[in-house]
């Protein structure tokens, strides 16, 4: 049986029990929030540009849910740091699975890819590209 | 003195018996599937690896052989639309067709056909009378009594139909064990109240309501009671009459039957009362181009061709259920919930939800492992082919008042043993493990 067990390779437990980039940033560029129905995931981002209004500096997470989409959130986290807001754009599920290592079975695809679109979300806001909303809901 | 006991001894013998679960188990081809391998090709495949430990049947029920066989007969040989033909195809589908609504109306003891409304599933019943009756009646400073835990299917529907029409819905709550507090009960339900829509048994808690006292109390405010039976039917003696309900649902792929096929019991007067839900063929007397007037019950309330396979299939499941013993089954989910629990309980990090063993409870045990999101523990699971379902089944508002966003639960029946299970507290040891 490859899907599920595979889904809980030792690295993304590491992810869930020990995530990176947690917290909030004192003086954030943007703060995104969003929520994924399925497993009642909840997500907060807040993402700190440099001045060029590009670069990402730095990026920090809470959330409470299941295992998949916070340590999604903590791998996705780390690998956007230095990366433009362009590079957030281009990002789609599957880098977000590369990034897992692990076949994530279709229904849990939407936790995976939560903090991308929420952080997807926020910037698109902050561009003034999205009008403003309550929440980013993975669907 | 007169017992029904000594008139008919071989039926009451027969119903103390457990039930022969090995012999049951034949009956459903499914449970001997393996699973595991590619979910894009449904259905058995080769790299399908471990056996099937199936705990799902509060969600869905298996289906036996001769319920199938009633589907695939129906195509076979008398597939036909009902009730506008006299060739002979059509006669034999009508007459199989009408006799499954007398059929079921004597399983759950209606007073007859004109009683029994097929639709699609429990939700649609509610839809039906909310929109029919609901739109039409409600106004302003009424109320709408339902319960804390009750399922989307009725929470949304009359909340969207108090939003239409400007009236409240007011909220039943549960105890701490999630049982309904009837003190509350009494408070909430007045003169105001025009509906009271209660759930008979809790799918998450396994709480079964007291739906007689309700609908007592009901009635002295002159309000009406519709009881959702969804998770009550399949696995307990129903009898509306005993019951005092006005309105009553229940689907059929919880209870042996195929999907798509539900039913709606109306007292009779009251049904004549109502308005159509939908409109359309089959369900008219007479038209011109001005205006209708309605057939007679329960077709006014069937436009369309209606699942005619499928209610045919659902009279089969009640025989099959009948010929098992109601009574049997209701035990032996007693059992595997009661044996589930003490399993669960003898673990400190796993939090059972609902009233404790020993109640009264229906077959389903909702919990959580403390430090896993019930979603990885049913993924976990499936690796060791045991299906359980996670999430917050239909009851967020209930969900929140127990302060978790999901819950695992498994739920069980007829063909449950205690091995799966065992089964089933092994595959959470195995999440334990990973996760620890």
């Amino acid at each position: 049986m490859s899907m599920g067990s595979d889904m809980y390779r030792q690295q993304i437990l590491d992810h869930y029990k020990n995530p990176r980039n947690y917290g909030e940033l004192d003086d954030p560029s943007f703060t995104h929030v969003g929520e994924n129905p399925l497993c009642g995931d909840a997500i907060r981002v807040d993402v700190k540009l440099a001045d060029d209004g590009e670069t990402i500096e730095a990026i920090s997470f809470r959330g409470d849910g299941c295992a998949i989409s916070q340590a999604s959130a903590s791998m996705f986290s780390g690998e956007l740091r230095g990366k433009t807001l362009e590079d957030l754009d281009e990002m789609d599920r599957d880098d977000i699975i590369d990034l897992l290592g692990v076949d994530i079975s279709p229904v849990r695809v939407k936790c995976a890819v939560l903090a991308e679109k929420v952080a997807q979300d926020g910037a698109a806001i902050y561009r003034g590209e999205k009008e403003d909303m309550e929440k980013t809901v993975t669907e | 003195m007169f017992t029904l006991e000594a008139f008919l001894p071989s039926m009451s013998t027969q119903r103390t018996e457990a039930l022969d679960v090995e012999r049951i188990r034949e009956d459903f081809p499914i449970l001997g599937r393996d699973v595991g391998g590619d979910i894009e090709t449904p259905g058995a495949g080769p790299e399908d690896d471990t056996p099937l430990v199936y705990l799902d049947n509060g969600a869905t029920s298996q289906t036996p052989e001769r319920v199938i066989d009633a589907i695939s007969t129906y195509y076979r040989e008398y597939n036909s639309n009902v009730h506008r033909g006299v060739h002979h195809l059509s006669m034999e589908a009508s007459f199989a067709y009408e006799a499954a609504h007398d059929r079921l109306a004597d399983f759950i003891g209606a007073s007859g056909a004109e009683e029994i409304v097929f639709i699609r599933n429990t939700t649609e019943a509610m839809n039906l009378i909310a929109y029919s009756w609901g739109l039409k009646e409600l106004g302003p400073g009424d109320e709408v009594v339902l319960t804390e835990m009750e399922h989307h299917a009725s929470l949304v529907t009359w909340q969207q139909i108090a939003k239409k029409t400007g009236a409240d819905v007011r909220y039943i709550a549960i105890d701490e064990d999630g049982r309904l507090d009837m003190d509350h009960a009494r408070e909430l339900i007045g003169p105001d109240t025009e509906m009271v829509s209660v759930v008979h048994v809790s799918n998450v808690l396994g709480t079964i309501n007291p739906i007689a006292e309700l609908a007592d109390l009901a009635h002295e405010h002159d309000s009406y009671v519709f009881a959702d039976g969804a998770q009550a039917v399949p696995n307990r003696p129903v009898d509306v009459g005993e019951l005092d309900v006005d309105f009553y649902a229940f689907s059929g792929h919880k209870m042996c039957g195929p999907t798509g096929i539900g039913v709606l019991y109306g007292r009779e007067d009251l049904l004549e009362a109502i308005d159509p839900f939908l409109f359309g063929g089959d369900m008219i007397r007479k038209v011109d181009f001005e205006d209708a007037t309605w057939n007679e019950l329960p077709w006014k309330f069937e436009a369309g061709t209606p699942p005619i396979a499928e209610g045919i299939a659902l009279a089969e499941a009640t025989d099959y259920i009948d010929e098992i013993g109601m009574e049997a089954i209701q035990r032996h989910e007693t059992d595997l919930v009661e044996y589930a629990m003490a399993r669960l309980e003898e673990f400190d990090d796993i939090k059972i939800y609902g009233p404790p063993r020993g109640e009264d409870r229906s077959g389903v045990v909702s919990f959580n492992l403390e430090g896993v999101h019930a979603h990885d523990l049913a993924s976990i699971m499936n690796d060791d082919a045991v299906a359980i379902r996670a999430g917050d089944h239909c009851t967020q508002p209930l969900h929140e008042k127990l302060g978790t966003a999901a819950s695992a639960r498994a739920s069980f029946y007829l063909y449950n043993t205690k091995e799966e299970v065992d089964t089933l507290v092994e595959a959470i040891d195995s999440a334990r493990q990973l996760f620890a």
